[in-house]
């Protein structure tokens, strides 16, 4: 919403300073996104007429442009412009003037040339954005006089205010007004146009209303009916005729100033007439050529599914049940109630007596279809946050009034109003305490009174509290709640003193927050950077990166690219891995931890969502990958982590498998599948562990027990064992492990295949170091030991101690 | 004799000095002091040596033993030394020619950002509260008080999620639906913060993101009061920016906190910053978690961080944070 300070001041009965109405604004809620001063920067700015136009000698892009300040003298002045012709009356920056941004203008002379002044772009005035050339005045201008004259532009301030939905009195000059009086303590002087027409005889009147037609008879003999059949869309129904109007009137300056101003396009009389109320009193109105209305009749009723018209803008839109309409005596749609009106009753050049509308519509209604047709008008925004429905008949005079002035309009004395529902509003009990216990205030009850009265909510003492009656222009407010926030904005939120929490409290992060930090530690102590590409996937991308191709997809996605939700973390570093590649970043190493969405189990809406964590390393081989599993399993002291060989999508058919933690699968190490790396153009291998680290949080952790340390010497074994290709090397290294108490550990420290260990199997050495805690072993024992354990691993495995 | 004795020990004392290397060293070692050497030939002739001439030559036997052994040992000393510097110059190697191979790994800077203020939160007295990124209307939307046709969700360009009905699971828009979630698994008093990821259908530009971080403070329990969260605020405020920092409040509306404000920081130099929204937990939101809430007050504030963490480093484009690229990754 804009506003002048001009058209503010209109209805304040005292002069308030900008600065301090911007201030208020912003303590009120209606905080200024821009404040622009205008007629400021015109001072020394006077309307020329060209009266001779040469080539400047000594340059191409300038030209000598003699100007009749109205004195009949020829001024010289060079100009980079060409646009203008003789006899043009154009804008002029005087000797001393000082123009908006700084510069003073002064005698000077360019390439041998004086100029004694600098002609002006729009631009440059700070009128508008056209800088395509001089600006050309309207030939009615004088030169001589002061541009600000000449435009009929006062100074004034224009503010821009942001305005949120709870506030659709601030959708009005009147409201802003209304507003800021209280806050800096002047007047607020209600609009009071003089009544034009009848109150006439209210139908459907009451909380609920009935609705029904009603007519009311014309001067000449005619009648003009309201048929408010949608009751439950409609509250209430107020219709006048304007008769007589000059077609050929136009606007005055300061309107079409105004409006321009707050970003509406003048474009009749009526047309902005009816703009300027709705601006003024936050009221939307609708004037039909009553000639073109049939029947002289509005209804109110819901579409019918399929039903179409053609709007203001020359859309056809075609409605549901849920849009209400503004129909004619034929019951032929003329408008989209609240939204926009129809193309066939349009006000033309030929109107000359006016049907004019004004009602309350139900903001629910009006936002549901606006947001349905994709059709949002300065009307509905105002109908969809709640119009005042006590406004209408000030609005309605109002309207009249300027109509009247401007067209030379004269208003039928009688009007229709018709009543639907209305919605009940009864007073609200607000309680002191309660007041003083949201806000943290010691606020008397009279006090609260005092800041809810001049903003219209009308205050009852009741014992210490009062019972408040909500005006009718805050629809938003309905509660209690409502009115503490009232009275908070107006007490002011800077006069609240700031509090500290007192509860006694410890806190802290949950063992499984500090389990990912733990990890992070880890990932970076590995040299590894954090990436976090975007969650959202191309449609492809799944199958690109050799996973299952369907993903849960997006409704309304940004861009194609980015319409599938990830179910794993591997395409996104994947795809991280080849753009660094494109860039001749080889060799990178990346990690992630985030969510990835599986399909919902079932019975369930929501997806199965997880924490995955993901290591990718470009220039690596898959025991890099393994390696870093045992790293993280071992940080996070895991219960018999372990890895098993598998092919799995997306990894080497022969270098993955799944990493486990107590035999479960928890996720996937190895090398990205060649396949996959050639359709990302990368040429290097690229090792990958993916883990479902919510899992790991609560996975079975080994025990943390001490174990003891002998003091006496240990003894070391090397065994090394021919085992078959589909025995685990973990699974022996777990049977030696195991085998006998004294082993205190195993360690695998090579691998051989080839002459003359046997195809399909390789020799695995294992270092066992033995101890005992009382005492030192004797050779004999440690060849007892030793013969047990190549036992065991030979039965259990089908392997054979190598010689 | 104790001539003799005192000429080949002057001579094997001038060819232990002249000794090149340990090796011949060792052999001089055991040619002049062991028991085959020429010194040791005397102590088997002192038999022949009266009582007067045993002592004599005795001592001066024992004596050039002494001074050999001692010459040799001083001659080894030596030599290893020599050998040791000449084995340490075969070796030397130039420390101002390694790099390590990998350095110590980068955090992201959003994570960064959401460790730094988890850090100040909890050093506050709060905990740490997750929910899902995928969420149904009712979390997101309907339990925080935004009507179905409520003008407020047009204020969240939403992400509307190819399951259950129409429009019925989204991305999130905001961190609050966990405040939703922790009301609904947990009983007053409620002290915590939730940071997470967050979705909007706009546009992406170098200020504004699809996809960002939120994080979002709630605390419910007796007695909670706007003076609370202007007051909580500014404690975040000194403890996060520093001391010399302020906040304040104005006015402002999301349908699920009332009154709301949004919170703008005053720098040192008295430039503000507009950081977030906040306000006293809605009444229906309350209740739609089961809280009474006339028995129970909270208040809530959120605030983004890609800003924060971006404009710390001197960021100007948001877009880069979802950069993969490691030229970006690695200077944090």
């Amino acid at each position: 919403m804009k506003v002048l300070s001009t058209w503010l001041h209109e209805f304040l009965d005292a002069e308030v300073s900008p600065e301090v109405i911007a201030d208020a604004f912003d303590d009120l809620g209606t905080p200024v996104e821009e404040e622009v001063r205008l007629g400021e920067g015109l001072a020394g700015i006077e309307v020329v007429r060209v009266v001779g136009l040469r080539p400047h000698p000594n340059a191409d892009k300038i030209q000598l442009v003699d100007v009749d300040r109205g004195d009949g003298e020829a001024l010289q002045i060079c100009c980079g412009a060409f646009n203008m012709a003789v006899g043009d009356h154009i804008p002029l920056a005087t000797l001393g003037t000082v123009m908006p941004g700084g510069m003073k203008i002064e005698r000077r002379k360019l390439r041998g040339e004086w100029s004694n002044g600098m002609l002006c772009s729009a631009r440059e005035l700070g009128l508008n954005e056209d800088h395509e050339g001089i600006f050309i005045l309207e030939p009615t201008t004088v030169p001589g006089t002061p541009l600000a004259d000449a435009l009929g532009i006062d100074p004034d301030v224009l503010w821009e205010l942001e305005v949120n939905p709870n506030r659709p009195d601030a959708m009005s000059v009147v409201g802003l007004a209304r507003d800021v009086a209280a806050k800096v303590g002047v007047g607020f002087v209600a609009p009071a146009p003089p009544v034009a027409a009848g109150p006439g005889e209210p139908v459907g009147w009451g909380a609920t209303g009935s609705g029904g037609a009603a007519g009311a008879a014309l001067s000449d003999g005619g009648a003009f009916t309201v048929d408010v059949a949608a009751t439950d869309g409609c509250g209430r129904f107020v219709a006048r005729v304007l008769r007589g109007l000059d077609p050929t009137a136009t606007s005055p300056a300061w309107m079409q100033h105004r409006l321009t101003e707050l970003g509406m396009r003048p474009i009749s009389a009526l047309v902005d007439i009816s703009n300027y109320v709705m601006l003024e009193q936050g009221t939307p109105n609708h004037p039909y050529d009553m000639a073109k209305v049939a029947g002289s009749t509005l209804r109110v009723r819901w579409a019918s599914a399929g039903e179409q018209l053609v709007t203001l803008d020359d859309v056809t839109r075609t409605f549901t049940a849920d849009d209400l309409l503004i129909c004619d005596g034929d019951d032929r749609a003329v408008g989209i109630a609240g939204i926009m009106g129809g193309a066939a009753c349009e006000i033309g050049p030929e109107t000359t007596d006016v049907l004019l509308e004004l009602a309350w519509f139900d903001p629910t209604a009006i936002s549901r279809s606006s947001r349905r047709l994709g059709l949002r008008s300065e009307a509905s925004a105002r109908f969809e946050k709640g119009c005042d429905p006590a406004a209408l008949d000030v609005a309605a005079d109002r309207f009249c009034q300027l109509a009247a002035e401007i067209c030379g309009a004269t208003t039928e004395p009688a009007q229709v109003d018709v009543r639907g529902a209305l919605p009940d509003r009864p007073p609200v009990r607000v309680r002191t305490a309660r007041v003083n216990a949201l806000l943290g205030t010691d606020l008397s009850a009279a006090r609260i009174g005092e800041l809810l009265e001049p903003i219209g909510f009308r205050a009852e003492p009741v014992g210490d509290d009062h019972d408040v009656s909500i005006p009718t222009w805050r629809f938003d407010s309905a509660t209690e709640i409502d009115v503490v926030e009232e009275v908070g904005r107006h007490h002011g939120y800077r006069n609240i003193a700031n509090r500290e929490l007192t509860e006694p409290r410890t806190g802290h992060l949950t063992d499984a927050q500090q389990q990912r930090r733990g990890v992070r530690r880890l990932l970076c102590g590995l040299g590894l950077a954090e990436a976090l590409p975007l969650p959202f996937l191309a449609p492809g991308q799944l199958a690109d990166a050799g996973l299952d191709p369907t993903g849960i997809e997006l409704v309304n996605p940004l861009v194609a690219e980015e319409s599938v939700l990830r179910t794993a973390l591997l395409p996104g570093l994947v795809a991280a891995v080849a753009r660094n590649h494109a860039r001749r970043q080889l060799g990178v190493g990346l990690w992630e931890i985030g969510h990835v969405f599986l399909p919902p189990p079932p019975d369930q809406l929501l997806p199965d969502e997880r924490e995955h964590v993901a290591v990718v390393l470009a220039g690596r081989e898959a025991p890099a990958a393994v390696e870093v599993w045992q790293i993280l399993a071992d940080h996070l002291r895991l219960a018999d982590p372990a890895v098993r060989n598998a092919d799995l999508p997306g990894l080497h058919p022969t270098r993955g498998g799944q990493v486990t933690v107590a035999g479960e699968a928890v996720g996937i190490v190895g090398e990205i599948d060649p396949a996959v790396l050639d359709r990302h153009d990368v040429a290097e291998r690229v090792a990958y562990l993916e883990v479902d680290l919510g899992r790991l949080y609560d996975a079975p952790r080994r025990s943390q027990a001490y174990r003891q340390i002998s003091r006496f010497p240990a003894s070391d074994i090397d065994l090394a064992f021919e085992v078959p290709d589909a025995v685990s090397a973990i699974a022996v290294e777990r049977t030696l492990a195991g085998g006998d108490e004294l082993v205190w550990s195993v360690r695998l420290f090579d691998v051989y295949r080839g002459p003359p260990v046997a195809d399909g199997s390789r020799s695995l050495a294992f270092a066992v170091r033995l101890q005992a805690l009382d005492r030192t072993l004797t050779d004999a024992e440690v060849a007892e030991v030793r013969t047990r354990l190549v036992a065991l691993v030979e039965s259990t495995h089908g392997a054979s101690l190598r010689g | 004799m104790i001539d003799d004795i005192r000429r080949i020990a002057a001579d094997a004392s001038d060819r232990i000095a002249a000794a090149a290397t340990l090796d011949e060293l060792g052999g001089l070692d055991r040619e002049l002091l062991g028991k085959t050497s020429e010194l040791s030939g005397f102590k088997r002739r002192m038999g022949e040596l009266d009582h007067e001439g045993k002592r004599e030559v005795g001592s001066a036997l024992n004596a050039a033993q002494e001074s050999l052994r001692f010459a040799v040992a001083s001659r080894r000393d030596q030599l290893a030394a020599v050998a040791r510097r000449e084995q340490a110059e075969a070796e030397r190697l130039d420390l101002t020619e390694v790099r390590a191979g990998r350095d110590a790994g980068h955090l992201h800077l959003v994570t960064q950002a959401i460790e730094e203020l988890e850090d100040v939160f909890v050093g506050l007295g709060f905990t740490v509260a997750e929910g899902p990124e995928v969420e149904d209307d009712w979390h997101n939307f309907t339990a925080l008080n935004f009507g179905q046709y409520h003008p407020a969700r047009d204020m969240q360009d939403t992400f509307f999620v190819g399951l259950g009905g129409p429009r019925e699971v989204v991305m999130r828009t905001h961190t609050s639906p966990v405040q939703i979630r922790v009301m609904e698994s947990q009983k007053p008093p409620i002290y915590s913060v939730m940071p997470g990821r967050v979705y909007r259908n706009e546009a992406t530009d170098a200020t504004h993101l699809a996809v960002f971080h939120q994080l979002e403070c709630l605390v419910v329990d007796r007695g909670i009061t706007f003076g609370h969260l202007a007051g909580t605020i500014d404690m975040f405020t000194k403890a996060y920016f520093g001391p010399g920092w302020t906040s304040r409040l104005r006015p402002s509306y999301f349908p699920f906190t009332e009154p709301s404000a949004e919170f703008d920081l005053q720098r040192p130099d008295g430039s503000w910053l507009e950081l977030g929204g906040c306000g006293m937990v809605h009444p229906n939101v309350l209740a739609n978690c089961g809280i009474d809430p006339e028995e129970f007050s909270g208040f809530a504030f959120g605030f983004g961080l890609d800003r924060l963490a971006a404009t710390k480093h001197g960021v100007t484009d948001l877009r880069e944070l979802a950069s993969t690229d490691v030229r970006f990754l690695e200077q944090f």
